[in-house]
């Protein structure tokens, strides 16, 4: 290296970034700071996606080299009984799940929205389980539903005099038993949205409803519920995809050390914790992989079915 | 250019001296799943151990039950892995399969010798006339008994029942109820999700004159007259005689720590759990025997195997320590530290063992015990709790629940055993 040198190449160094345009510079500068996240996406997100399309169409235990199978694995989950029920479960947790946390939560962010009393305080004891663990709360309610003499609402039935209810232990009470909490966890989240949807509107509206002498009613579908669209359609689709791979509550109510998780019989075993169990107990990874995939694609047609009905006309 | 030959040439000498020091100590790695007892005594098995054999170093490596299998899975391939390795013995075909471990050396473990000192639950470790792997301890299962509650209940609380026929009326007597009927305290734990399935397939069943399994455990055969008769004598227990209720205090075992319960089937690996109880004294007897005397068990072990990885002085060495780790010294020091049973009759069976009030009913079981060889643990389990919870939730036959039971389990074998 010597100085000649050294100009030579400064010199074609100017050249070249004379040479771009000052968009193309931008371009440039942009796609540098953004190549860290999009590589990292690349690697841990996208490459892993693509690769269970293909895992799926193999017989695959870890342990051994991949086989290809084709579609053996989806024909498989085809004429598995078990693949059904839990398909079911997953459809009744969002279509249970979605409406009720939605219309709970509307409910209490419109009446709250009137509160001034104390506002802020019972905002925040709305929001607290939010914050809290999943696996916490669930266990928690794991023990509400026990028998006598541990279990709080059986406590509660037999001090009333009421039958014992099963909850958990039960094929038809287990999957609302689940759900609740993870409904009741959630809540907070979906008040504090709508609430802001709700401030958001802008009160000309109201008050020129009053002046017009309009009913409450009537302000409420004429005018509130058409403005929250956008925050409706937020969490329609949020919660949606929440309640579609719901796990940690079911996951925590329904197994122990040694037991039986989405269970009993099935009864709420979601998609999701159907292929942790084939991928990481059964080390069937090809089969979970094709579980992956019906996952992924009921997953895609939820949101783009949801996003489209409910998209502005 | 020289100068970069020489560098080659130190290079090469350097190396040649570590090698050279390596072939005087000869270190091998050993891993196993972290439970804090087992981690404990094998730690105190590599010291003596290398005290033994100065030229030996191993290196103890272990993981979260959970990630263990993966863990090895991924190690393998890649050719790192560990020399010697435990496994759970119902994974044996799945790591032969993947040649992960290679058969024991005759020359070291000879499998005449093998047949003639382990208990005979180890000839689950043989394929094709080779044992691929042996176990340092066994676990079995054992009824736990409360006797502050089989006093309260007017029971003599040293005589623990001998028959299945006793262990009802003894569960009766001690189950206690409010005035609603709801239970308060079970005469026995139900919990299916515990040891009871192994309760029902090894022991009850057996006992009715069933096999869970064929011979060579390609087919189910527990769906059969022996099978109805003990899944309903089981069922009644809550069905008829309420005398226990699955979900009860939510798990069996917490049941009985909780002094709730007066009975439950556990095995030896529970026992440093309940050492810990203060609130009333225990006992434990072997698994009530049936009516006509006859007796069975249920053993489960974990045991170590060769990896195909090591070769020469590695192979050498990985040898010497397997045999080290399965010798009566390391049984007694096993059974001492972690509470499971030695493998070895002549390890387990001292007149101190089998007159030990604890070990001792857990070791007399290990004479009459069946090993299960499962293919996929987990998927089977689920078969037999989706069995029990059709009896007990939705009142379905015996027979039926388990011809149910069978159709959805035999598939699982034969995937398995098409491969």
């Amino acid at each position: 290296m010597n100085a000649s040198s050294s100009r030579v190449d400064a010199q074609s160094g100017a050249r070249l970034s004379s040479g771009l345009s000052m968009r193309q510079k931008q371009v440039l500068w942009a796609w540098s700071f953004l190549a860290v996240p999009v590589l990292f996406y690349a690697v841990v997100r996208f490459y892993p996606t693509l690769e269970a399309f293909w895992i799926a169409t193999t017989n695959w235990n870890l342990l051994t080299k991949p086989s290809f199978i084709g579609l053996a694995n989806f024909k498989r989950l085809m004429a598995d009984p078990v693949f059904w029920q839990v398909f079911r479960n997953t459809a009744l947790y969002l279509l249970l799940g979605t409406p009720i946390s939605l219309l709970l939560a509307f409910t209490i962010a419109y009446h709250l929205d009137r509160v001034r009393f104390l506002h802020g305080f019972i905002r925040a004891l709305y929001f607290l389980p939010f914050l809290t663990t999943a696996a916490a709360m669930a266990w928690v309610w794991r023990w509400f539903y026990q028998p006598v003499p541990i279990g709080l609402f059986n406590n509660l039935l037999a001090g009333l005099g009421i039958a014992q209810q099963p909850f958990l232990r039960s094929t038809t009470q287990s999957l609302p038993a689940v759900l609740a909490p993870a409904i009741w966890a959630g809540l907070g989240f979906q008040v504090v949205i709508f609430m802001a949807g709700l401030r958001a509107i802008p009160t000309t509206y109201y008050e020129a409803a009053r002046i017009d002498g309009v009913s409450n009613g009537t302000i409420l579908r004429r005018i509130t519920l058409p403005l929250l669209k956008p925050t409706i359609v937020f969490l329609v689709v949020f919660s949606s995809i929440g309640f579609l791979r719901i796990f940690d509550q079911v996951y925590n109510m329904t197994s122990q050390t040694s037991s039986d998780p989405g269970g009993p019989l099935n009864a709420t075993k979601p998609l999701v914790l159907m292929i942790y169990q084939t991928a990481f107990s059964s080390f069937d990874m090809g089969y979970a992989a094709a579980q992956t995939v019906v996952l992924f694609l009921v997953l895609l047609a939820v949101s783009l079915l949801q996003l489209r009905l409910l998209r502005d006309r | 250019m020289r100068g970069f030959r020489g560098m080659l040439l130190g290079l090469m000498v350097s190396v040649g001296a570590v090698a050279g020091a390596k072939a005087q100590t000869v270190e091998i790695e050993y891993w196993q799943y972290v439970f804090d007892a087992r981690v404990k005594a094998m730690n105190e098995l590599i010291k003596r151990f290398e005290a033994a054999n100065p030229t030996i170093k191993v290196k103890q490596t272990t993981f979260p039950y959970a990630d263990y299998q993966t863990k090895i899975a991924a190690a393998m391939p890649a050719g790192q892995g560990p020399d010697v390795v435990q496994l759970f013995y119902g994974w044996l075909d799945n790591f032969v399969g993947a040649k992960f471990i290679q058969p024991l050396p005759r020359d070291a473990f000879p499998p005449a010798a093998i047949e003639k000192d382990f208990y005979p639950i180890v000839s689950a470790m043989k394929r094709d006339g080779e044992y691929y792997a042996l176990p340092t301890a066994v676990r079995s299962l054992a009824l736990f008994y409360n006797k502050k509650l089989f006093q309260e209940a007017g029971l003599d609380p040293n005589t623990p029942p001998k028959t299945v026929d006793e262990l009802l009326d003894m569960a009766k007597k001690t189950t206690k109820r409010d005035g609603a009927g709801n239970m308060l305290s079970a005469g026995i734990t139900l919990d299916f999700p515990g040891q009871d399935y192994h309760w029902w397939r090894e022991t009850l069943l057996r006992q009715n004159g069933g096999a869970p399994y064929s011979d060579d455990n390609k087919t189910v055969t527990y769906n059969s007259e022996a099978g109805a008769k003990s899944l309903n004598w089981y069922a009644d227990l809550q069905r008829v005689h309420k005398v226990g209720q699955v979900g009860f205090m939510d798990e069996g075992q917490a049941a009985f720590r909780a002094g709730r319960a007066a009975m439950t089937i556990d095995g030896s690996f529970r026992l440093g759990a309940f050492g810990g109880i203060k609130a009333f004294e225990w006992g434990v007897a072997e698994l009530p025997a049936s009516a006509d005397g006859k007796k069975a068990n249920f053993a489960s072990y974990w045991v170590n195997a060769i990896t195909t990885k090591p070769t020469g002085e590695k192979l050498e060495a990985a040898k010497k320590f397997l045999a080290f780790v399965t010798t009566p010294e390391a049984m007694q020091l096993w059974l001492e530290t972690v509470g499971e049973l030695p493998a070895r009759k002549e390890a387990a069976e001292t007149e101190k063992n089998l007159n030990h009030p604890v070990y001792g009913p857990f070791l007399k079981a290990l004479g009459y015990s069946h090993a299960t060889v499962f293919v996929d643990e987990m998927a089977q389990r689920q078969v037999s709790l989706d069995m029990i919870n059709r009896v007990l939730l939705q009142n379905q036959d015996a027979k039926a629940a388990l011809a149910e039971a069978a159709k959805a389990e035999q598939p699982i074998l034969d995937r398995f055993y098409k491969k």
